[in-house]
């Protein structure tokens, strides 16, 4: 196994009694897609602020791409390409002209920024749209000239904060395949999001914050496994008495929980038909009837439930 | 705990951006148009005074900064002691909470410099932006005054000019740390902005009342001792010169009028005895060195209160 390219030891950040982030323990190896999931305040923000240098720990060391972030800052972030939730351009220059600022800062001559910001964009498909202000582009655009410039950068890193926050459906799957084709190209991906979805069909491990630790980690499928002890949700609606003793006592059954307006059941399988019966057997009316495979919704919400919100 | 890699990475590139957006800015254009209309109006109204004088003065130039006409029009010198905290406040009241403001701060910090160079090179811009326009418009009062009179200056004119313009980007800088230390402090271009011209206001018109009404309580007048009136007025000039715009008054007075001997109160047995007739240029530096001193340490001393607060202020807006 290679060297990771992030560890955390014991990451702490506190302002002043509050603990933002709690003795974290974090490993990225190289090429992996890294979804930090948490409600907003659960700390991840401040997680990817001390892992860039900008924010420093109350104790507890880092390291990135094997420097210290407090220490060698610089050597940090010339590999380390960020992507702040809510990114902002200068809304007065051109999206070109606010790559080539960024490239001057890595350091770069005039004619290597050019070239790389020329493939740089057109990587995003923003090479038309590179010549005119940023003031006129929309989310989605400003969101892909981030994605330029950390390509641009050369990082081989990149760490994105709530990637897809305010994206259109079309922008968000354009963005997921974007992220996909980076992950191709070899570069480690950390990103940040409370859109559950999103990142379990992109990430390939993810770390379920709340309240500046980490809940649960590792691959979604195993996530899935361990915290709902099996891939099957059942939904039903019915109408009737002592429904939830009824399915409880059905084999495979793991959990039965009241969501409103029906039962979530959780299962090693689908058994459909035995519970149908089941809610039959007990004088119920079923109306309806839905299974699909356990989403991360589902390991988020078991995962969080009793716990207070932080958001 | 020591940072490697230079703090100052960045800096020049980072002012070279800055720069070009503060040249090309409405903002400056039109200030660019105000103070030049000012300083061609200043000069056009005192020429003919001048020109009385042109045959008993031997630095007459310099008569340009100085005069004004009667109680109306005040000089040339008199309107940058106005005009130039305005300009600086203008250059510096935005940059930097309006990083925050645009969502770029985080961003831009992500890329591999240090913050000091951010500050730095933001300061540094609208320390030359300053200075290109205060020298464009020294040129253009010395072409108008040269075209008018019909005679060209004097060396030692053209250095007491030199001295004065360098005093006015010092002075002009003192404003610039001011409006850029609100700017970090505060988050609201509105609110740094306001503050920095409340501070402005109260050195340009009531600080003189406040002197005023402050020297008597902390050193009164005793009747008994006439040396107690001498300490009284020591104390309110120490207080006045707390205000920038009193050393810059004081440089201007000692750069641009040569007769000027002292810059406190002078006794007559001091006088006694005294050659009447201009300084030397390099007494005249040595009588307002303490002023520029000050000046150039308020300057500095605000910029280090500014970077301070800037590293130490979380970077998520």
């Amino acid at each position: 196994m290679s060297e990771p390219v992030i560890r955390t030891q014991q990451l702490t950040k506190a302002y002043g009694s509050r603990l933002a982030v709690d003795k974290l323990d974090l490993t990225i190896e190289p090429g992996e897609v890294f979804g930090l999931l948490g409600p907003n305040g659960a700390g991840k923000t401040t997680t990817i602020l001390m892992l860039l240098g900008l924010t420093e720990p109350t104790s507890g060391t880092a390291n990135v791409a094997g420097f210290d972030p407090l220490r060698q800052p610089l050597e940090v972030k010339r590999r380390v390409g960020y992507m702040p939730d809510q990114v902002g351009f200068y809304d007065n220059l051109t999206g070109v002209a606010n790559l080539r600022y960024t490239a001057k800062l890595c350091g770069f001559t005039s004619k290597e920024a050019d070239e790389k910001i020329a493939a740089a964009l057109a990587r995003v498909r923003l090479t038309e749209a590179g010549q005119r202000p940023v003031l006129g582009y929309s989310r989605g655009m400003r969101q892909r000239l981030a994605i330029a410039e950390i390509l641009m950068k050369g990082a081989s890193i990149a760490i994105l904060d709530e990637p897809t926050g305010g994206l259109d459906p079309q922008s968000t799957r354009e963005f997921l395949e974007l992220i996909r084709s980076l992950k191709k190209d070899g570069m480690t991906i950390l990103l940040s999001s409370h859109m559950l979805e999103l990142v379990q069909s992109v990430c390939d491990r993810v770390a379920l914050f709340s309240q500046g630790k980490i809940g649960l980690m590792g691959r979604v499928e195993d996530l899935l496994r361990s915290v709902l002890g099996g891939s099957h949700i059942i939904r039903i609606e019915a109408h009737g008495e002592g429904l939830e003793a009824a399915l409880s006592a059905v084999p495979g059954v793991t959990r039965v929980a009241n969501e409103g307006s029906g039962l979530r059941i959780e299962a090693t399988g689908d058994i459909r038909g035995d519970i149908a019966r089941a809610v039959v057997g007990a004088g119920g009316d079923l109306t309806m009837i839905d299974a699909g495979h356990a989403s991360l919704d589902d390991v988020y919400a078991r995962f969080f439930e009793g716990l207070p919100n932080a958001a | 705990m020591r940072r490697e890699g230079s703090a100052l990475a960045g800096a020049g590139t980072v002012m070279m951006k800055e720069l070009g957006d503060n040249l090309s800015s409405t903002r400056m254009r039109l200030l660019e148009l105000l103070v030049f209309l000012t300083g061609a109006g200043a000069v056009f109204a005192t020429i003919g005074e001048v020109r009385e004088v042109v045959g008993e003065d031997p630095f007459v130039f310099l008569r340009i900064f100085t005069t004004s006409k009667g109680e109306t029009l005040p000089s040339f010198a008199a309107f940058l002691g106005f005009l130039i905290p305005i300009v600086s406040i203008a250059l510096g009241f935005d940059s930097v909470n309006s990083e925050f403001n645009g969502k770029t701060m985080s961003r831009i910090l992500a890329q591999p410099i240090y913050r000091d160079a951010l500050l730095f090179g933001k300061f540094m811009a609208g320390l030359t932006t300053l200075a290109v326009m205060l020298t464009a418009l020294w040129l253009f009062v010395i072409g108008l005054a040269i075209f008018m009179l019909g005679l060209p200056p004097g060396t030692e004119e053209v250095l007491r000019g030199f001295a004065f313009l360098i005093a006015a980007i010092a002075y002009g800088g003192v404003w610039l740390g001011l409006a850029m230390l609100f700017s970090v402090q505060f988050r609201s271009s509105a609110t740094a902005a306001l503050a920095s011209l409340a501070v402005w206001l109260l050195f340009a018109f009531f600080w003189n009342m406040v002197v005023t009404i402050i020297t008597p309580i902390i050193a009164p007048v005793d009747p008994y001792n006439p040396m107690s009136v001498l300490y009284t007025v020591e104390v309110g000039q120490a207080l006045s010169r707390l205000s920038p715009n009193t050393l810059f008054a004081e440089t201007t007075m000692a750069f641009l009028n040569p007769a000027t001997r002292s810059l406190g109160l002078v006794l007559q047995s001091q006088m006694q005895g005294a050659i009447s007739g201009p300084l030397p240029f390099s007494e005249s530096v040595a009588l307002v060195w303490p002023q520029v001193t000050g000046l150039l340490a308020s300057v500095i001393g605000l910029f280090t209160v500014a970077y301070v607060m800037f590293q130490r202020q979380e970077v998520r807006a």
